[in-house]
């Protein structure tokens, strides 16, 4: 999914005490936050920046009734018209029957969809390659990307940054979106842009 | 902010105007159905109109009285669940469950009254069992006679509802004592919240050995004496757990609108409304898993609830409607309406949802208590709407007294910080 080569200006953090004014600084001078990677999920954060209810939620529930709608549909038409059986008496339409295992599919579908979802909208997903603004995203270091427009001052919201807590504060031009690759392989899509 | 709640004069009108509906019901019953006169002989109720009605008057407050009881009952059955997990979230809005289960006095004298109305007048058309003549040639009956007798009925029932209303009380005096002595420092705390475990748990024991196990099985399942399910119990319990929380929730909506309770939000509130929405799945749970099997397994012994009450392929039972009313409102309407975070966070839907799920249950215990009792002549009247009434009256009589007595904040609970900033 090609999101585009944009530019950024990526500030790290050490302290979620420090990034949480510093989010609503940033907001608040008018930068537009490309995102913020953190360690580990930070309540609130999602607030903090002003991102709006996910809609997860709605495609969970979307996914359930497709899982109903097909237990029901599927047992019925096997059991009153495709091969009816005569089991210990029962009706062949016994609903009560079904009960258990329409639920299962419910919770089945809503669940394996709700994830596979959740991994596409986070982009996740083995041969896909994202750009990694920081290594350490993944460990100690909460890590803000500000999307730099063609009227952003870079120097100005770099010592911005700087005033806010950053520790370390760089400019990258990166694809926003993924790619086909492996992270074993080096292979980039973008130009390193160091030294400024 | 104000703690203190002045009760409204609107609310006293409400109170004494459903008491008295109620108390003139009552005596509406008192003197049009004969409660008192012996009942007719059992299998016959159809054919005599006049003891029919008897039988109607000890059905209807049997129903009424357990439920809401039990409804009651489950609001300090909140508390110390939540006292026991160290929930911090429901301290802002802790004092009315207790306000609610301040009432478990009263409406226990009142349910005792009915109970023991039932098995002093001899009311076998209620509880078969309480024939000894009948038990006697009755070999299923003969071997639950350790079980259900009049001695040991008695004796259950006033043990349970002392317990409840002790272990309660021992609850809401240690709530109350906070009050008095200010900031409690991290010793004191520490000890207060321990000895609010010990009495928590006390009472969870309790309500595991009474409510959710042997009180349904007395004063419910022994209407029809030689049908047993082991779901009923916690199927009850679960009945009456979603409508205490219905009933929470309508009265801090009530305190909120008349701008009280300062910390609860609709954080709060949302998450009253899950316990809602979730217990109502719970409810549903326990509903299929007693439904379903006896359907599979098909024994006639066990069916005979259900054919009593849906009927049979042949013939729909009386009671047919009802059952299919009670599983949509009970279920369907809570899983789809409540299942939107939205919807528990509004204040409006959340109280009309409370009221359907009350009603609801209501409705499930009517189903619990009438085929059994007045069997396919069910009626419903002036007198099966003004007997709730009188209950209702009562629980907002003492609900009121209590609030309106003790400050609406907890305000040297320890946990009372983890409330206010309280989030999801």
């Amino acid at each position: 999914m090609a999101g585009g080569i944009k530019k950024f200006v990526v500030g790290s953090f050490d302290d979620e005490a420090v990034l949480f004014p510093a989010v609503k600084n940033v907001r608040k001078a008018g930068y537009k936050i490309h995102d913020v990677y953190t360690p580990f999920p930070i309540h609130g954060l999602d607030h903090a920046m002003g991102l709006r209810e996910t809609s997860l939620h709605t495609a969970g529930f979307i996914f359930a009734a497709t899982g109903t709608t097909t237990a029901l549909s599927c047992i019925s038409w096997i059991f009153t018209k495709d091969w009816p059986l005569n089991i210990g008496g029962k009706p062949n339409f016994a609903l009560p029957a079904w009960i258990p295992i329409t639920f299962e599919l419910t919770v089945l579908f809503s669940a394996v969809g709700m994830v596979l979802t959740f991994c596409y909208l986070c982009q996740l997903s083995p041969f896909i390659k994202k750009h990694h603004f920081h290594a350490r995203a993944t460990d100690d270091l909460f890590v803000m990307a500000i999307e730099c427009t063609d009227k952003t001052d870079d120097a100005e919201l770099q010592s911005f940054l700087e005033k806010a807590g950053a520790k370390e504060i760089n400019i990258q031009v990166a694809e926003t979106g993924w790619w086909i690759g492996r992270y074993d392989k080096e292979q980039k899509l973008y130009r390193e842009e160091k030294g400024y | 902010m104000n703690h203190q709640f002045e009760l409204p004069s609107s609310y006293k009108k409400w109170t004494w105007g459903l008491i008295g509906a109620g108390a003139i019901a009552v005596l509406y019953g008192i003197i049009m159905f004969h409660p008192f006169a012996a009942p007719a002989a059992h299998g016959h109720g159809g054919a005599h109109e006049a003891a029919d009605s008897g039988t109607r008057f000890w059905a209807t407050l049997l129903q009424n009285s357990v439920f809401w009881l039990l409804v009651v009952n489950a609001a300090m059955f909140f508390i110390c669940v939540t006292t026991m997990a160290m929930g911090g979230w429901q301290v802002a809005l802790r004092r009315v469950p207790e306000a609610i289960s301040s009432v478990v006095p009263i409406l226990g004298i009142v349910t005792f009254v009915v109970l023991m109305g039932i098995v002093l007048f001899g009311r076998t058309d209620i509880f078969h069992w309480l024939d000894a003549e009948a038990v006697k040639h009755d070999k299923i009956l003969n071997g639950k006679k350790g079980f259900l007798n009049p001695t040991f009925f008695t004796i259950w029932s006033a043990i349970s509802i002392f317990m409840w209303w002790f272990l309660g009380k021992k609850m809401r005096t240690l709530s109350l004592e906070s009050d008095k002595n200010g900031q409690m420092d991290y010793a004191t705390g520490k000890k207060w919240i321990f000895k609010n475990t010990v009495w928590a748990s006390l009472y969870c024991v309790f309500f595991g050995l009474s409510v959710a196990s042997t009180i349904p099985w007395l004063w419910l399942m022994s209407i029809d004496p030689h049908w047993y399910s082991t779901m009923y119990s916690w199927y009850t319990f679960a009945s009456s757990f979603v409508s205490g929380m219905s009933l929470i929730a309508i009265f801090v909506v009530f305190l909120k609108n008349k701008g009280y309770l300062e910390y609860v939000t609709e954080e709060h509130l949302h998450d009253v409304g899950k316990f809602m929405f979730a217990f109502s799945v719970f409810w549903t749970y326990l509903w299929f898993s007693q439904y379903m099997l006896i359907w599979y397994s098909n024994q006639p012994e066990e069916t005979k609830y259900f054919i009593e009450r849906i009927g049979t392929a042949e013939k729909t039972g009386p009671y047919n409607t009802l059952f299919f009313v009670n599983l949509a409102m009970n279920f369907l309407c809570p899983l789809l309406i409540l299942m939107k975070r939205g919807a528990k966070r509004n204040w409006t839907l959340l109280t009309i949802m409370a009221v359907l799920i009350i009603v609801g249950h209501w409705i499930d215990f009517y189903q619990m208590v009438m085929p059994g009792t007045v069997k396919a002549h069910p009626k419903f009247g002036i007198f099966e709407i003004g007997i709730p009434m009188l209950f209702i009256g009562l629980i907002m009589l003492g609900v009121g007294k209590y609030l309106s007595k003790h400050s609406l904040l907890m305000k040297n609970h320890p946990f009372l910080k983890e409330s206010m900033i309280h989030h999801t």
